[in-house]
């Protein structure tokens, strides 16, 4: 048996017995990415259901003015209350989600055919309010627009003079793209299941092995240390691998537990996809061991180590929020960057215009090429005589 | 055979290792005795090729430590000061690990490992996870992965530290076993009653130079003393740092 082998079979039979590092792997790593998603799905489109169809109850000051236009709005399934004495508190401290205010002049200028203005009262910063405030804004428009045709028609005009341009839009995102709008945050559980799953092994075979002065007696082996490490990050590899395949295997389940066809969205995760996502996630497997044992050998203790991981797990979400915050188009560079990479080609996959072969080679080239700079940091710390050195 | 020729090394402005030479004969029992913080470890360290030396040379069997450092650790049995068992796993396990390491043949290991299993007494624990073991298992333990490989040369650091009476004993029957072998034996220790009972040659070490290097008796000739205590009191120039 060669040392590569010795070390490898040793550091996996290792820790299947250790419970931690199984839950982490193979349990809470590759699930908690599924689960999560799952549930946050389920809970935006059942919200968003019941806001749209469900008659809503709006607070309308002065709705005695304009009763034609109550009658639009009741007929839109939204019910007039009566007014608040105080509408801009109570918006802003959440009584309520919008307010209309109808000024007393209402009659007076509608009568004599002059423009009239109505308030609406929202904060646009409250994210859950976006539907009600948005049905109210639609109703008084388009009871407006009616409004204005009946004038020009009984005038002899035609309406189209009022308005010479008309909007007619044709949205070309595919179902299968506006959902992928919806789970740009999918790359990131990938990402970090591929993190958790090799961390705890990670830690353990370095810095664990350091605080346990195991590293001592073992490298008194005539076996060379990069060897040693080439063993150990194989055996990190392993548990990441499979727990990304356990992840994205949970994925493929997700479109039975999310209603994708109530809110118009096709869900493809299946083999092809999941298939592409696990070939393109091969160099992060191997960047993210090589970088944790690189961390780890740093770290005196198992304590320390899990801080600096704690650390570095913030690095795979960077590209996710950058281009959350700032949506870029994709150069060709970008697939090269690792991470970002992967980040740009799996939302591509989700989208399900595919990834063409030079992009998945980008995507490989550059993440192996990172992987190797990783690796070579951490065989030269394993050198290091102080690494051995415990006491 | 060890030759340790002129050792130096320093950690920043410290000087663990000032200038240490000896050699261990083979079929002997060789002791570094010294108080604690002489450099003991250290010097081991340098011998079983996990520190490089500022200046100087080890050789182990004709092999220099840092011009082939495989070749010398393949001759090596090493016992370090961290005993640094791997407890999720049994000491059978334990001990093929190491086996495997120096890329020994499955059925060589499987016959080397019982004979070391009986040969320390410890076929009652064999299958256990090494998880809860006490000291006396838990170097027993080490001591049967660090001589797998059957290796010519023996390094042992504090072997019995931490060891009870009856543990101690078969420690020692175990080191004289070795030296009947015609292994060449090198250990490490602060212990006076050990040294004396057990060294075929003492080499004792202060402040990280060798201050004697003598068979128990010549050194009690040498200083005039009647027994090795006070001998060792008088060759160290102090009584610091030495535990009886």
């Amino acid at each position: 048996m060669s040392a590569f082998t010795a070390v490898y079979w040793k550091e996996v039979r290792e820790n299947l017995r250790d419970r931690r590092t199984l839950i982490n792997a193979l349990l809470t790593g590759p699930l908690l990415g599924p689960v999560l998603f799952i549930t946050m799905m389920n809970l935006m489109v059942t919200r968003e259901l019941a806001k749209a169809d469900r008659p809503i109850s709006v607070p309308v000051i002065g709705a005695e003015y304009a009763p034609h236009l109550m009658g639009a709005l009741r007929s839109a399934g939204i019910d007039a209350q009566p007014g608040l004495p105080d509408p801009e508190n109570a918006v802003r401290e959440q009584r309520t989600d919008v307010v209309v205010r109808i000024s007393p002049d209402y009659p007076k200028a509608w009568s004599q055919g002059q423009s009239v203005q109505v308030d609406l009262i929202y904060d646009s910063s409250r994210r859950d309010a976006s539907t009600p405030i948005a049905r109210v804004r639609n109703v008084v428009e388009s009871y407006g627009r009616r409004e204005g045709a009946m004038r020009l028609i009984a005038r002899g005009l035609s309406p189209t003079t009022a308005w010479p341009v008309q909007v007619a839009e044709r949205d070309q995102a595919t179902s299968q793209a506006r959902s992928g709008l919806m789970f740009a945050f999918l790359p990131y559980f990938f990402i970090l299941t591929v993190f958790m799953g090799g961390m705890y092994l990670a830690i353990d075979l370095t810095a664990g092995e350091r605080e346990r002065q195991s590293l001592e007696p073992l490298f008194v082996n005539p076996v060379a240390r990069w060897r040693i490490l080439a063993g150990k990050l194989a055996a990190i590899c392993t548990f990441s691998l499979v727990s990304l395949l356990l992840s994205v295997c949970a994925f493929a389940t997700a479109p039975w537990f999310i209603p994708t066809e109530k809110i118009g969205i096709a869900l493809d995760l299946g083999v092809h996809f999941g298939a592409q996502v696990v070939v393109i996630m091969l160099p992060l497997i191997l960047l993210m061991a090589s970088l944790q044992s690189l961390v780890s050998a740093f770290a005196r203790s198992y304590r320390e180590a899990q801080t600096y991981m704690s650390i570095l797990m913030l690095v795979p979400i960077l590209p996710s929020v950058l281009l959350s915050v700032m949506p870029v188009r994709a150069e060709p560079w970008m697939y090269a960057v690792p991470l970002l990479g992967q980040n740009l080609g799996i939302a591509q996959l989700l989208r399900g215009d595919g990834m063409p072969a030079w992009q998945v080679t980008t995507c490989l080239a550059g993440g192996f090429a990172a992987a190797l700079v990783a690796m070579f940091g951490a065989a030269m710390m394993y050198r290091s005589e102080r690494l051995a050195i415990s006491g | 055979m060890i030759e340790v020729q002129d050792l130096h090394k320093a950690f920043g402005d410290v000087r663990a290792v000032n200038g240490v030479s000896f050699t261990a004969r083979d079929g002997e029992i060789t002791g570094l005795l010294g108080p604690n913080g002489a450099g003991k470890t250290t010097t081991l360290r340098m011998l079983y090729t996990l520190m490089k030396p500022d200046a100087g040379r080890v050789i182990v069997d004709g092999n220099d430590a840092y011009a082939d450092a495989l070749a010398v650790r393949r001759r090596l049995g090493v016992l370090p000061d961290a005993r640094g068992l791997y407890k999720r796993l049994t000491a059978a396990e334990n001990i093929d690990y190491f086996g495997r390491l120096h890329g020994m043949p499955e059925a060589l290991l499987a016959s080397r490992r019982e004979a070391l299993i009986d040969a320390l007494d410890m076929r009652d624990i064999a299958g256990r996870r090494t998880e809860g073991f006490s000291q006396g298992q838990r170097v027993k333990t080490a001591i049967a992965r660090a001589m797998v490989h059957d290796p010519r040369n023996v390094l042992l650091d504090e072997p019995t530290n931490g060891l009870d009476v009856m543990a101690t004993r078969a420690m020692r029957r175990f080191m004289f076993q070795l030296r009947e072998e015609g292994r060449c034996v090198l250990f490490s220790s602060h212990i006076m009653q050990e040294v004396a009972a057990l060294c075929d040659r003492i080499v004792v070490i202060a402040h990280g130079r060798v201050v004697a290097d003598e068979t128990p008796a010549e050194l009690l000739v040498q200083t005039g003393e009647s027994t090795l205590e006070d001998a060792f009191v008088k060759i160290i120039g102090t009584d610091e740092g030495l535990a009886a």
